[in-house]
């Protein structure tokens, strides 16, 4: 598209958000008030609803996609002006989902005419929440190792085994699945994709509390669940390359999350944390530098990203996406550090009223970021790519 | 801003890595260091890459220049630390040129600037009074005597200052040490009465110099902008040097780290390649983010020096404190991963960590540079 094609374009999109997002969505969410879809949502509020009817309509919950399953039909260079006009006015995402961030595209790749229609038209219309089913217990980093089984029955797949670390299990309508269909071949070679319905007899999960408080994820346990085989995503035991797929996607969403709009943020918070000398200087000099150099480093990763997609508009092929999980989930954990720094015992509280949302938000942001750089591939997983992918180092 | 480099300069950049692996290899650098070479760099060298139109690539047309842009500049100087090339590009080119650019009157530009586009002069910025970077700090100073002034002090760590046919003085001509108003700027031919030159012999090899200057006298017509109103020159003169040093240190850390990363896929220990322990791959996948970002942020600085003048101070000390510690990670990094060779003064690895402690100093260290950056953002 012409240069003055997206001119035009971004005023649209600016006039457009001007006109219909409604101004208390323009902050960041505070943890409860993101909407996520599903069959038993409910929204935060009337607003929320109202803007993600909006941006529904638009197409604008999925803007990549094609226009035919619900989507926006953009091209990267317009998806990024929108995103870029949303960010410049905080507003936030009127529907968060996994059907958006990593089945969906999965799907537009691997997935065949009816399982388009039929999954990606419910994502986008927020109709179904899914969850992602990859770690097991005794496999996580090595997850090509996964043994869920899932037995072909002539009509349907019999799945047993467990998953772990299921994000949101206990709320979500479907999940995306690695089941091993070959014990007898190499271990990336029995493993298929599958979508299964959780209120499919034979599911159950269990909660499990993290350091931040939340029961964020489960382990979700299959008992003798019939899977139509209809739910087969590729071929049999091809599973592998769908997987990998989809975990580009995921890292790529990741990667973005430093540079997100933070609901706290060190920078301008500051103030109202650390006392300043004469100069006007953060008197603590540890705290100053600590907080510089993670202005610093989130700068970096945000030129980089810009850096990235300048790239991919001029076709030249760059390493940049392969450090970008790593470097953005490096950002938010330097964040966590200068929120906790800055603020002192005021971030420490865990609960009551005598600590503000925000501090409390402060101290769940920190302890958030921990799981950053353990989900999604880990810290070391992604340099072991690095090495192995850019750097080429023998193995 | 564009951080991807367009047709021109692509070009630009790929002619001066052709050029410099043919005529200023890393060998080249090493004979002028082992010969103790007087002028400490190749003046025929020097006189090619003047006719290259590099010397003047941003000074304006009708001065004798190609008018080209900072970022071709910064890309030509990326490609110099590569291949370790002594040269007065940053003293003269970068901050020399910008100086009279910015500063200089008319007859100032018109006397100075074609000879230096040519190659037939170089000039050199004659700054700090002491050890630390610091400019604001300058106590030697301009007095008024006979329309002119007096100038007194000492310089130390002039870049190139030894060889230089003009040096630009800062020198205080009112306020004290710590205000930026009361620095002035001027233009002095080195051989003036008054003006002691040693060169010193640097860890890198390269040229340097201290300066006395006694009494020296200079005339009204040699003031570089207006008296006591140096700093609004002096400041984005500076960002320049330090975003030309910051590029020079991006090759030279992408030079060590590639040089590194093909011995640990040579060298056999245990009957297998060292690159294939963890421990060091992991550290070399840390170095390879660091110079990725490091990649957006020199060339986000290199386009800012002609798209975003008001943010060019915050920018600038962002791409020299992060090419500081890129540059002693990455170095450090190199010598230890090659193990005993790594320390000899044969392997050319040794003499990108030399050239790389010189060049974090220059213009400030990181410690200047994070201060400055959270004070522009008001913490
Ligand atoms: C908040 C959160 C949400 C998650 N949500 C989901 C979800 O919805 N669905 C899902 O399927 N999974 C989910 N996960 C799981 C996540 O993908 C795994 O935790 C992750 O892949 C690591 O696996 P693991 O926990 O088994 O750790 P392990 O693989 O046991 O790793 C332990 C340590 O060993 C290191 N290690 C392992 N292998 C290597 C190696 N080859 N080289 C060097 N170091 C190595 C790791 O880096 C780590 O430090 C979630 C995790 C978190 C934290």
């Amino acid at each position: 598209m012409s240069m003055e094609s997206l001119d035009q374009f971004r005023s649209e999109v600016r006039q457009w958000l001007a006109d219909n997002c409604p101004v208390s969505q323009r902050t960041p969410a505070q943890p409860g008030e993101q909407y996520w879809g599903g069959r038993r949502a409910e929204f935060p509020n009337a607003d929320a609803q109202l803007w993600f009817e909006r941006m529904r309509d638009k197409g604008w919950t999925a803007p990549e996609w094609p226009a035919e399953y619900g989507g926006g039909g953009l091209d990267e260079a317009q998806a990024k002006i929108l995103k870029d006009e949303m960010k410049a006015i905080a507003a936030r995402p009127p529907l968060v989902s996994l059907g958006i961030w990593m089945l969906g595209p999965a799907l537009l790749e691997y997935g065949n005419q009816q399982q388009k229609e039929k999954y990606l038209t419910a994502i986008v219309r927020g109709e179904h929440r899914w969850c992602q089913g990859y770690s097991e217990p005794g496999y996580g980093s090595d997850l090509a190792g996964v043994q869920c089984r899932a037995e072909d029955k002539g009509d349907h797949y019999l799945v047993n085994g467990s998953k772990i670390w299921t994000s949101r299990a206990d709320v979500a309508d479907w999940i995306f699945c690695l089941v091993r269909t070959n014990t007898d071949a190499i271990k990336q070679e029995g493993i298929s994709f599958l979508l299964i319905d959780m209120e499919t007899e034979g599911i159950s999960t269990s909660l499990i509390e993290l350091i931040s408080g939340e029961s964020e994820f489960c382990q979700t346990f299959f008992d003798n669940v019939k899977v139509p085989k209809e739910n087969l995503v590729g071929e049999a035991d091809k599973g592998w390359s769908v997987a990998k797929s989809l975990l580009k996607h995921e890292r790529k969403l990741m990667s973005e999350m430093g540079t997100d709009i933070p609901s706290v943020d060190p920078r301008t918070i500051a103030r109202d944390y650390v006392s300043y000398n004469a100069e006007g200087k953060i008197a603590n000099s540890e705290i100053r530098r600590q907080l510089a150099e993670y202005d610093m480093y989130i700068q970096a990763v945000g030129l980089t990203h810009f850096r990235g997609f300048e790239e991919r508009m001029h076709n030249i092929q760059g390493n940049s996406p392969l450090i970008m999980k790593y470097v953005g989930t490096e950002a938010e954990r330097l964040k966590g550090e200068a929120l906790l720094a800055l603020m002192g015992s005021s971030a420490l509280g865990w609960e009551g009223d005598e600590f503000s949302a925000t501090e409390k938000q402060a101290l769940r942001q920190w302890a958030m970021s921990k799981t950053l750089t353990i989900a999604g591939g880990t810290h070391e997983i992604q340099l072991n790519i690095i090495a192995k992918r850019i750097l080429q180092l023998p193995q | 801003m564009s951080l991807v480099l367009n047709e021109e300069q692509t070009l630009l950049q790929s002619t001066a890595r052709d050029f410099l692996l043919t005529n200023s290899p890393v060998d080249e650098f090493r004979k002028l260091r082992d010969s103790r070479d007087a002028l400490g760099y190749s003046a025929e060298l020097w006189q090619q890459i003047a006719d290259l139109g590099w010397a003047g690539i941003i000074i304006p047309e009708q001065y004798g220049g190609l008018e080209f842009g900072f970022q071709g500049l910064a890309a030509i100087i990326e490609e110099t630390g590569h291949t370790l090339l002594a040269s007065p590009l940053i003293s003269s080119s970068v901050l020399s040129a910008s100086a009279l650019v910015l500063g200089g009157n008319e007859k100032q530009k018109n006397d100075f600037l074609p000879q230096l586009a040519n190659g037939s002069i170089t000039l050199a910025l004659a700054l700090e009074d002491g050890n630390h970077h610091d400019p604001l700090g300058v106590t030697t100073s301009a007095n008024p005597s006979d329309g002119g002034w007096l100038v007194n002090g000492r310089k130390v760590f002039v870049m190139d200052g030894h060889s230089a046919d003009q040096l630009i003085l800062v020198a205080r001509t009112s306020g004290a040490a710590g205000e930026s108003q009361g620095l002035s700027l001027f233009l002095v031919d080195a051989a003036s009465a008054g003006i002691t030159r040693t060169r010193t012999t640097m860890v890198d090899g390269r040229n340097a110099a201290n300066i006395e200057l006694e009494n020296v006298a200079v005339g009204a017509d040699q003031l570089l902008g207006t008296v006591d109103d140096g700093w609004t020159i002096l400041e984005p003169v500076l960002d320049r040097g330090r975003i030309a040093l910051a590029a020079e240190l991006l090759g030279s850390a992408w030079e060590a780290f590639n040089r590194t990363v093909e011995y640990l896929k040579e060298r056999e220990q245990f009957g297998v390649k060292i690159g294939s322990f963890q421990a060091l791959q992991h550290r070399a996948s840390i170095m390879y983010t660091e110079l990725e970002l490091s990649n957006s942020v020199v060339m986000h600085a290199a386009s800012a020096v002609d798209d975003d003048p008001a943010g060019l101070p915050a920018i600038a000390s962002l791409a020299k404190a992060r090419m500081n510690d890129v540059s002693k990670l990455v170095t450090n990094e190199a010598v230890q991963m090659h193990g005993g060779i790594g320390v000899t003064d044969e392997l050319d690895i040794g003499l990108f960590l030399k050239r790389s402690r010189v060049a974090m100093q220059l213009l400030g260290d990181s410690g200047y540079h994070k201060d400055r950056y959270a004070t522009l953002n008001g913490y």
